[in-house]
């Protein structure tokens, strides 16, 4: 057998997006446009071409056994494009791929899980679907129910557990897939703190046991940990591969990772709101660029754009920061402050920007949601969204880096440690 | 240790090539072996669903049908007063609703599945033949219920099956096949246009119009034979009543056009739904 795992050439993969006035194409539709269509290309000439768009498009690389690749690059960079071609979901429109063994792909964790069906019931069907042999799931069967952790209701019907059990259930089936390459798409986004540990344990116990993997996620510091080398996607292009830290350090640094905006249009917001009009939240890095990842160890630029259409008395514009979990990180206003409070007791109509920082070194890694309220103290909320934005931290170059550990904590500060060496209690001793 | 080397002989006989495919595709009935314990397993799903999700589970195997004899019977008989060839109608007409069953409830999954699974189909390869496939496997364990129900009516009208019962698989056989044939075509025209989804209970409901089930063959004139004969299931329903209950023998030219019909339907089928395959994860 040769060297390589995944030798992918050229690679690319088209979509059409037509013009789609309704939801999906009807066969309705389809017999009277056939009908209608030798009229049409009298009136107006045979019709040009479905508009398309390129997903993918070339991209060459290789991958060989034993290697674990990351890829990252922002949402439509076509990351899941190529894993979908790569697991044989979908196929490539130019180019092409070989792939020398049996590929298994996590392209979410339980798939073809069925809500009636016992734990029990769907290890054996979900295991099917994943490609593994009936003997294959009984002699694994005892291992998969020990790692979920779920002995207990294993012939409970899965739509009585909660979710958490049932992303354990199906990641532990999916675990135990033994394919030579594994294809994995952000299984690590979900679940809490103690099931992604495991999650990411069980990634590196296949990357050690020789297994190729190819491994696309959001997830930055996992990708450093699990993957040698990472490559860049961006609009369906592939714009480097490096050794994973330069990779990373580039995606960060560049800009890529981009969308970190919410605007709002006139048709979204309630009457109610008038006359504050918020426009747009975006999130920026010191360089100024608007992006979805920021890093921990530099300083947060959050602003909102809004418009009053006319005065309102001690309004307050603030933000409130909330991670995935749902708990609330904090909350702050823009007249917070007492001279700002002053300045500001009454807003005239116009066009304004609120601006803050969220200093560096505060937040730990993950995803962040940012909420907007304005209101006027027990008078009235104006404008409330909760979910208004949100932006993944990476904590690459922070405090405590050297450990590849998942700190607790909601916050990840720098404090000012002073190691003292008490040179008398030691002569004592 | 002894995991790496066992991967690593698994690796040697694989190597997958992924390219653009175009026009007709080969139809690789090999893959379906080699995912034998998939179409098991599906089937199985569909099945376990099936009586976990209705309340009257098992019983709405024998209620249904039940319900429809008694219905067409009255109908029939009672009203239009449509010859049975001397046959107890209950029985006349539950004998051709069994195969009917059968394929009308296999055509209607079929043809639904392809959406039905495509949270699967977006995720994971496999032969995506087997989807359809299942759905049409798996309406056979209403079918055995129902196979007993109509052995202890037998034994109540005191019917011995003739010597004609060795036929009685193949039968069933092409009732399947017409099923998974013209499932296969509604199952790949609905990934692209979803009003066949509301097509497929009108088109059932004609197509039973058309079959003898609550009638005999016999009723309808001999010029129209050669037509009524371009449907499947007309000698597939009176194969049944046949074989079952000595009716008289279905006519040699109608059996041959209704196979050939059956194996055009599946073949085309197939080759359709290969066809459309590629496109099916981006469609769904």
């Amino acid at each position: 057998m040769g060297d390589i795992a995944i030798r992918v050439e050229n690679l690319g993969k088209k979509y059409r997006i037509g013009v789609q006035n309704d939801d999906y194409p009807t066969l309705r539709d389809a017999i009277t446009q056939a009908a209608l269509y030798p009229f049409r290309v009298l009136r107006y000439g045979i019709p040009s071409q479905h508009e398309t768009i390129w997903a993918l498009r070339n991209i060459s690389f290789e991958v060989k056994h034993g290697e674990v690749l990351g890829v990252i690059g922002r949402n439509g960079a076509g990351k899941s494009t190529l894993l979908k071609i790569l697991s044989r979901v979908t196929e490539p429109s130019e180019g092409y791929a070989e792939i020398y063994g049996r590929v298994g792909s996590l392209l979410e964790v339980g798939t073809g899980f069925h809500p009636e069906l016992t734990g029990r019931e769907n290890i054996y069907l979900n295991g099917a679907i994943l490609g593994m042999k009936r003997a294959e799931i009984q002699k694994k069967f005892e291992e998969i129910v020990e790692f979920s952790g779920i002995e207990k209701f294993i012939d409970t019907p899965v739509k009585r557990y909660s979710s958490g059990m049932y992303l354990r259930l199906a990641f532990a089936v999916a675990a135990h897939l033994e394919p030579q390459i594994l294809v994995v798409d952000e299984v690590l986004a979900v679940g809490d703190a103690e099931f992604q540990r495991k999650c990411l344990g069980k990634m590196s116990e296949v990357a050690n046991e020789g297994r190729t993997v190819l491994f696309v996620s959001h997830n930055m510091s996992a990708i450093l940990r699990l993957t040698q080398e990472t490559i860049v996607l961006e609009g369906g292009k592939m714009l480097m591969r490096a050794p994973s830290n330069q990779a990373v350090d580039f995606y960060l640094s560049s800009g890529l990772s981009q969308s970190g905006e919410k605007r709002w249009q006139k048709e979204d917001i309630l009457a109610e709101s008038y006359p504050f009009r918020p426009l747009a939240m975006r999130i920026r890095n010191p360089q100024g660029k608007v992006v979805e990842t920021v890093r921990s160890t530099e300083p947060i630029e959050v602003e909102v754009e809004y418009e009053l259409e006319s005065p309102i008395n001690g309004l307050r514009v603030g933000i409130y920061l909330i991670n995935t979990h749902g708990e609330t990180i904090f909350t702050s206003f823009d007249t917070d402050d007492g001279e700002m409070y002053e300045k500001y007791s009454v807003r005239q109509a116009g066009h304004y920007v609120s601006r803050c920082i969220i200093p560096a070194d505060l937040l730990n890694d993950g995803r962040y949601i940012l909420g907007l309220n304005a209101s006027v103290y027990r008078l009235k909320r104006y404008f409330h969204e909760p979910n208004a934005l949100n932006f993944t931290v990476d904590s690459t170059g922070a405090p405590g880096k050297q450990w590849f550990e998942v700190r607790q904590g909601f916050i990840r500060p720098r404090l000012n440690w002073q190691i003292e060496r008490d040179a008398y209690a030691v002569e004592q001793a | 240790m002894a995991q790496q080397t066992s991967l690593a002989s698994k690796t040697s006989s694989e190597v997958v090539l992924l390219r653009p495919s175009r026009g007709w595709i080969p139809l690789n009935l090999h893959e379906l072996w080699v995912f034998r314990e998939l179409i098991y397993f599906l089937t199985w799903r569909d099945i376990k669903v099936r009586y976990k999700q209705t309340v009257l589970g098992a019983a709405w195997a024998i209620l249904q049908p039940l319900i429809n004899m008694v219905v067409l019977s009255f109908i029939f008989g009672n009203l239009a007063k449509l010859s049975t060839d001397n046959i107890p109608r209950p029985i006349f007409t539950f004998t051709a609703l069994l195969p009917w069953g059968l394929f009308s409830k296999a055509l209607a999954d079929a043809g639904r599945s392809m959406l039905a699974n495509r949270s699967m189909i977006t995720k994971v390869y496999f032969p995506r033949l087997i989807i359809p496939l299942s759905s049409v496997l798996g309406g056979l364990v209403d079918f055995v219920i129902q196979f007993a129900i109509l052995l202890g009516m037998m034994l109540y009208y005191r019917i011995t099956p003739t010597s004609a019962l060795w036929s009685l698989p193949f039968f069933v056989l092409l009732s399947l096949a017409t099923a998974f044939g013209f499932g296969l075509w509604l199952s790949a025209l609905n990934v692209l246009y979803r009003d066949v989804g509301y097509i497929l209970p009108f088109l059932t409901q004609i197509w039973m119009l058309v079959t003898p089930v609550a009638y005999s063959a016999k009723v309808v004139p001999a010029e129209y034979q050669f037509l009524y004969a371009l449907n499947p299931m007309v000698g597939v329903v009176e194969g049944f009543r046949w074989a079952l209950l000595g009716a008289r023998p279905p006519d040699a030219l109608t059996l041959a056009v209704s196979t050939v019909i059956s194996v055009i339907v599946l073949i085309s089928g197939m080759y359709y739904f290969r066809r459309m395959e590629r496109t099916f994860a981006d469609m769904v």
